[in-house]
């Protein structure tokens, strides 16, 4: 086959991945095709490897070889290893790697457009009448080397801030902020942008391939000073963000190489994960900016613990609690992130299914951005089989709060704060909040009073039809299931 | 500007709506997996990863691009395995 037939195959090849790709996307978009979808997606990207390995001329196939070895090895030991409570950290940490090689692709690639530019190159490869590069030139190779090396390493060293964050490592855990840490980002990033400049104004140049470096440097630097004043509740807007700009770093690679299939499929994910940023966005109504730049914290005008909580808090035990459910004919648990925490999802199903074979009916209020990460809680109820349809939306069970017998709030805090809706005040006021102060009687569990990620005290404690059960939330519910079968 | 460049924007422009157009209404149950299966194909950077190694400068390049080919490989295999563990507990019960 001549080179310019097998160029012609591979392109086409690589419009069959580009639609496969949409139709996965699509197909993940729809609980009945989403595993169809997955696995359509999958077949694409195994399409488009094989194509390029086979219809190209690869440099050094054995390394290559070597680390789609090495790759699969680690990929599928983390994938298949990982516990359903450690997942957020899991996409974290593959969102992160997959910015690293769009860094890593560009500045090969400037290396070899560095020696394809010297003109004893170019006149050997005429006389030889072959193509003499893949990449692109000029400064469309510059630009695109740029954006690559700065949206690449900000998306992996963020990932790698964000995955450190979720994991609780001692040194994340809070929120850091320097001193002037928004014009610290800002001087960072236009740094990037004039050694960006400077790339793309001198493009296939030796300086410029040493250039990427520092530019790469200041842009790591960026993604921790990005991520790290940012708290564990905000968390998910921060991973459907990097997951946009893996994608984005992806297309950027793709100008550089002049690769139709990689601009296409990442900018898909560079709009769709701009889409779930904004799904997660308005399920706190904050903004982006807000989330990004913006810190939460008690106002002047919010109360104090004391006074919200002063002598009216109601402390309870697995025994009233039972008996409360004895006569209750419906129940909705309200799981958070506590319930990830202490891995109290299995003792959850436990109590859901003693309940339901008494006649209560159970369901689950599943507020948008509980937990560390979109759909979050969906992704633990279902690992223990707590059957799809059980789980609610906002929307839908927010009405019917009124009809409920006995609300049990698991590690869930802020998404319950009555003051959303009451106290304009509030730092949180106007967020969409899970009515569940509305319902006969509030069971919350629940280690302390301490505040949740909001900082802010929360009057549901206090009200007349709340009790708090203090307690870990996996051996608050395991005795919760005991003595429920004891009555 | 090089005609080729205009071709790349506007294959570029045209995927980013048609990104947008395909995400309408999530439910939120496949908020994760969702996230978790695009980001495995962000992976396609793996495409670039496999030609990245040149011939005039073997020993950098070879670094760069074993590096690179390992890193969207986890990326890939990981991101798809991790996707169908999702999926298929949702599916069990239908």
């Amino acid at each position: 086959m001549s080179l310019a037939y097998r160029e012609a195959l591979l392109n086409l090849i690589y419009l069959a991945v580009s639609i496969l790709f949409i139709f996965g996307i699509k197909g993940l978009t729809h609980p009945r095709t989403a595993v169809r979808g997955n696995l359509i997606s999958a077949v694409a990207m195994l399409l488009a490897v094989l194509g390029t390995l086979v219809l190209k001329q690869v440099v050094g196939l054995w390394v290559i070889l070597a680390g789609l070895v090495v790759g699969s090895a680690v990929g599928a030991y983390l994938a298949l290893t990982v516990q359903m409570t450690a997942m957020p950290q899991l996409v974290a940490l593959f969102n992160g790697f997959g910015g690293g090689a769009s860094v890593l692709v560009a500045w090969a690639a400037l290396i070899e457009a560095v020696k394809s530019a010297a003109p004893d190159v170019l006149s050997a490869a005429a006389d030889a009448g072959v193509a003499t590069t893949s990449v692109a030139g000029g400064y469309q190779m510059g630009v695109a080397t740029a954006a690559s090396g700065l949206i690449g390493a900000v998306t992996f060293w963020g990932s790698l801030v964000a995955y450190a964050k979720l994991e609780e490592l001692e040194q994340f855990k809070k929120p850091v902020s320097l001193p002037y840490h928004q014009w610290i980002n800002a001087g960072l990033f236009v740094l990037t942008l004039l050694l960006g400049a400077w790339i793309s104004a001198n493009p296939a140049s030796t300086a410029s391939a040493w250039m990427y470096l520092p530019l790469v440097l200041v842009a790591s630097v960026l993604g921790v000073t990005l991520v790290i004043p940012i708290g564990g509740a905000d968390m998910p807007v921060v991973i459907a963000l990097l997951n946009s700009y893996s994608g984005l770093a992806a297309a950027a690679t793709g100008f550089v190489i002049n690769n139709n299939v990689l601009i296409i499929s990442g900018s898909l994910v560079g709009a769709s994960g701009i889409i779930l940023t904004q799904i997660m966005c308005k399920a706190m109504n904050r903004s982006l900016t807000h989330v990004l730049f913006g810190k939460l914290g008690p106002t002047g005008n919010t109360a104090t613990a004391d006074e919200v909580y002063g002598g009216k808090v109601k402390a309870t035990t697995a025994e009233e609690v039972a008996m409360l459910l004895e006569g209750a004919r419906r129940v909705v648990i309200v799981p958070g992130y506590g319930m990830a925490v202490s891995q109290a999802q299995a003792a959850v199903r436990d109590l859901y299914n003693v309940l339901e074979s008494r006649g209560t009916q159970v369901e689950f209020a599943i507020h948008p951005v509980a937990g560390r990460m979109p759909g979050h809680m969906n992704v633990l109820l279902a690992e223990v089989n707590i059957p799809y349809e059980k789980l609610q939306e906002m929307d839908a069970i927010n009405p019917t709060f009124e009809q409920t017998d006995v609300a049990i709030v698991l590690g869930a805090n802020d998404v319950v704060n009555p003051d959303a809706r009451t106290n304009p005040q509030s730092p949180i006021a106007g967020m969409p909040i899970l009515d569940v102060d509305k319902a006969r009687t509030v069971v919350v569990v629940k280690r302390s009073l301490s505040p949740g990620f909001a900082g802010i005290p929360n009057p549901l404690f206090a009200m007349d039809n709340t009790l708090m059960y203090f307690a870990d939330g996996k051996q608050a519910i395991l005795d919760l299931v005991s003595a429920v079968k004891q009555l | 500007m090089d005609p080729n460049l205009i071709m790349l924007l506007t294959i570029f422009a045209l995927a980013v709506f048609v990104g947008f157009e395909i995400i309408t209404k999530v439910p939120p149950t496949l908020h994760t997996p969702l996230m978790s299966g695009s980001n495995a194909i962000s992976g396609i950077t793996l495409v670039g990863a496999v030609l990245s190694m040149n011939q005039s400068h073997p020993v950098i390049t070879g670094i760069l691009a074993f590096l690179a080919v390992a890193l969207a490989t986890i990326n890939v295999v990981g991101g798809y395995l991790v996707t169908h563990r999702m999926l298929s507990m949702f599916k069990r019960k239908g």
